[in-house]
């Protein structure tokens, strides 16, 4: 399975196999979850002051994944969607708490995306060998999901640059080594011209960083730039017209997100399947029962457009038409946000009281589905964004 | 047919209204129109002012100590207090346990133990479920076996809400293992101070720690303590069922949560979205439907009708407009609400607030309250009983 350039879609619309590489890669991240990411290890990783394990990462590194999406020019390995989609769905399954998304997918791909030589070939290698992490510190107070709305100021200072602004919940922030902000060049706070991105590094002078859980059971930060000077180096990308560039890569990240969500899922209904067999009330499983049957039915059928989306939307996570992809990519989020809705509230019903426990694995499944449905867009987004009628 | 109120009752809920103005503590209902954490601390402090008022066992017979309202007196006022912001009283005494003990109960169980639910001084809690026991109640385990004057009790129940804070706990207990499921089970009530009573807290996907599982290990019970007859347990613990249905529907709670999700939509500019708006409407319409029909059960029970199996409706639609409304503020909020901030729900909690200060509660609530379709008896068991009792099915 690949997604290539011209639409994977359109021409290997029926291939769906894994290549040998694509096999040995999930068979290796596989292992990884199952061995070593348990519901009761996961906890202490959460406990850690990262809010996950730096064992881990340094074990994300040595098998490669680090460095899985990066060109083999700056020590990467070339993969694609397809192979981040692999990675994403095992992840999903173990509910994997570190930063591989904010680091690897998004700021990773931001670097790969927009960056000079000179920043792909600083940063990715670093990415790459776990030395380096990154968040990507987008959204503010009243941006809700827009990518355009950006009031965050950089103002020219000499050749470089002062900035001035507050972002809120920077997805993996509190480890990040450095940002990659958006920040307003140019025009008012929700023109697509005007926003460009800055390489911030955490001990800049003015930076502040306020590092929480969030209700996933994953981190976040606040991160406050206050007269935040940067040389002429720091602009990554074009100035002022970044946004398309941006675009490309949430919409990556969407597609990854998206296949997180499908292990989550399967994971979930899985567990809702084997308790429904062995769960007894009245002296029968209540898997006898022929209300919930179908209740299990209509799980695993939203689980399965949930998968077929997903893979879609790695599919055209990289069409060279931005207009295909961004279809495609809405398309899924909309479908992975109702899916996952209805399997994370199912499995709590389904399971009843026990469900509700933080003890049992079920309810933290259901908890990063809601956070899911609220990264990069919701459903009522992006079905607004879904060109139904172009 | 006439949706006004008599005068008298318009008479009662004004003075309802001035009651809550002047003496219902504004620290507790900011707490509860806020969202957050009640300690036992302030449950109790609003218990005592209604004791004081002499209303807090609005369904009790006076000569129990109870206000011995109608019906329509009792929903005004369960109307008003929600609307007010005022504390949910524990019901387990006064609304479970209290009326078993005034239809079911020996003289001296009635003065010994009605005064005290009254005043405070003992705090209630509920030990039905049992992990083996859910849905199917009469499966539980825990059996209690007579050793002279007393029951030794051993076993496991759980979702015990209120348990830490509770001194007595009232217990469906098995007495006859031989006996048909229903036959063989007795009603006990047992000090917590009892030797061998152990609680644990649950913690629930949101954080909090509002129920427990409560292990009993050789309690020694006195048989003074049992309600009526040893294995008529299961005929008690139908009638207290029956008594927590009437106020299920939750119709004033949500029509305060409905308000406080269109501040937070106002405040975050959801107003001006369609599709958001739309389901702010689909769901009011719902609401206003769910209220007409807890007004004709009302208006049914005045009459002397029922709750028939009527109440089941109004458990299932009341409980998922519950769920919609914490779902649909967790929605308008956007990525406000990923902050965990549990801390910031407790009392004393004084540091600065991640984003706006409606944002904490929101994702906990919408967690919490999946509950609600599960407890009470699950809305798969409500339909069964309706696809039974009033479809003939």
């Amino acid at each position: 399975m690949r997604s290539i350039a011209g639409g994977g879609l359109r021409e290997e619309v029926l291939d769906f196999d894994y290549t040998e590489e694509q096999r040995l890669l999930a068979e290796s991240v596989t292992r990884f979850v199952k061995d070593r990411y348990g519901f009761a290890a996961r906890k202490k990783f959460m406990a850690e002051p990262q809010g996950f394990a730096a064992a881990n990462w340094a074990q994300f590194a040595a098998l490669g994944l680090l460095a899985l999406p990066f060109p083999e020019a700056h020590g990467g390995i070339g993969g694609g969607a397809v192979e981040t989609m692999i990675v994403m769905e095992n992840f999903g399954r173990g509910l994997v708490l570190e930063p591989y998304l904010a680091t690897v997918i998004l700021c990773g791909g931001l670097i790969s995306l927009a960056g000079s030589d000179a920043q792909r070939q600083t940063i990715l290698p670093a990415i790459a060998e776990g030395k380096l992490m990154l968040a990507f510190a987008q959204g503010e107070r009243h941006s809700r999901y827009a990518l355009d709305h950006v009031e965050t100021g950089a103002k020219k200072d000499g050749t470089g640059f002062v900035l001035n602004g507050h972002k809120n919940v920077v997805l993996h922030g509190g480890s990040a080594g450095k940002f990659i902000v958006t920040a307003r060049t140019a025009g008012a706070a929700r023109d697509a011209k005007g926003v460009s991105l800055f390489l911030v590094d955490r001990e800049a002078k003015g930076v502040s960083v306020r590092d929480y859980p969030t209700v996933d059971g994953l981190r976040a930060a606040e991160v406050t730039l206050e007269n935040v000077r940067l040389g002429a180096d720091a602009l990554l990308g074009p100035l002022d017209n970044a946004l398309p560039l941006i675009e490309h890569a949430i919409d990556r990240a969407i597609a990854a997100l998206c296949a997180e969500a499908v292990g989550i899922m399967e994971t979930l209904n899985a567990m809702t399947l084997e308790y429904l067999k062995t769960r007894k009330q009245f002296g029968v499983a209540i898997g006898s029962f022929q209300v919930l049957q179908h209740r299990m039915v209509d799980m695993t059928i939203a689980a399965e457009q949930a998968k077929s989306m997903a893979i879609l939307a790695a599919l055209s996570a990289d069409d060279p038409d931005p207009g295909a992809r961004r279809r495609a990519i809405s398309a899924a989020k909309v479908q992975i946000g109702q899916s996952g809705r209805l399997v994370g509230q199912e499995a709590i019903q389904l399971h009843g009281g026990i469900g509700m426990t933080d003890e049992y694995a079920a309810g933290h499944y259901f908890k990063r589905l809601s956070t899911i449905e609220k990264t990069f867009g919701d459903t009522d987004y992006h079905l607004e964004r879904f060109p139904a009628f172009a | 047919m006439d949706l006004a109120y008599t005068k008298e009752e318009q008479e009662f809920r004004a003075e309802v209204r001035a009651f809550l103005k002047e003496k219902l503590p504004p620290d507790l209902s900011r707490k509860v129109l806020d969202g957050k954490h009640m300690t036992r601390d302030g449950m109790m402090r609003w218990h005592r002012i209604l004791f004081e008022k002499g209303w807090i066992a609005p369904a009790w017979p006076k000569e129990y100590g109870g206000a011995d309202w109608s019906i329509i007196q009792r929903h005004i006022y369960d109307e008003e207090a929600a609307e007010a912001g005022a504390p949910a009283v524990l019901p387990f005494g006064l609304v479970m346990c209290g009326p078993v003990i005034i239809k079911y109960g020996s003289d001296k169980q009635k003065a010994f133990f009605l005064p005290r639910i009254l005043s405070g001084e003992h705090v209630w809690c509920q030990g039905y479920s049992e992990p083996g026991s859910g849905s199917d109640l009469a499966s539980l385990k825990t059996k209690a076996e007579r050793d002279g004057d007393k029951y030794r009790v051993n076993g496991q129940k759980t979702w015990t809400s209120a348990a830490k804070w509770a001194d007595w706990i009232f217990c469906l207990v098995r007495t006859d293992p031989a006996a048909k499921k229903q036959e063989g089970i007795s009603f006990l009530l047992i000090d917590m101070k009892t030797p061998g009573i152990r609680v644990r807290p649950i913690v629930t996907i949101d954080g909090g720690a509002e129920v427990n599982e409560t292990f009993l290990d050789d309690v020694m019970v006195p048989v003074e303590n049992r309600i009526g007859e040893e294995n008529k347990g299961w005929t008690y613990a139908k009638y207290l069922l029956g008594n927590e249905r009437t106020s299920i529907a939750q119709v004033g709670g949500s029509k305060r949560e409905l308000k406080k999700l269109k501040a937070v939509a106002r405040a975050e500019e959801m107003d001006r979205d369609r599709r958001f708006r739309d389901k702010v409407a689909q769901l009011e319409i719902d609401l206003m439907g769910l209220e007409l029909s807890n007004l004709r059960m009302i208006a049914g029970l005045r009459d002397g009708r029922g709750p028939g199996a009527e109440a089941s409706i109004l458990k299932i639609k009341g409980s998922e407009i519950q769920q919609r409304l914490t779902e649909l503020t967790f929605e308008a909020l956007g990525p406000l609400a990923l902050p965990f901030q549990r801390e910031a729900l407790e009392e004393g909690w004084n540091e600065e607030i991640i984003g706006p200060d409606y944002a904490p509660p929101a994702a906990p609530r919408y967690f919490n309250m999946r509950k609600t379709t599960i407890y009470g008896g699950s809305n798969e068991i409500q339909k069964n009983i309706l696809a039974k009792a009033v479809l003939g099915l």
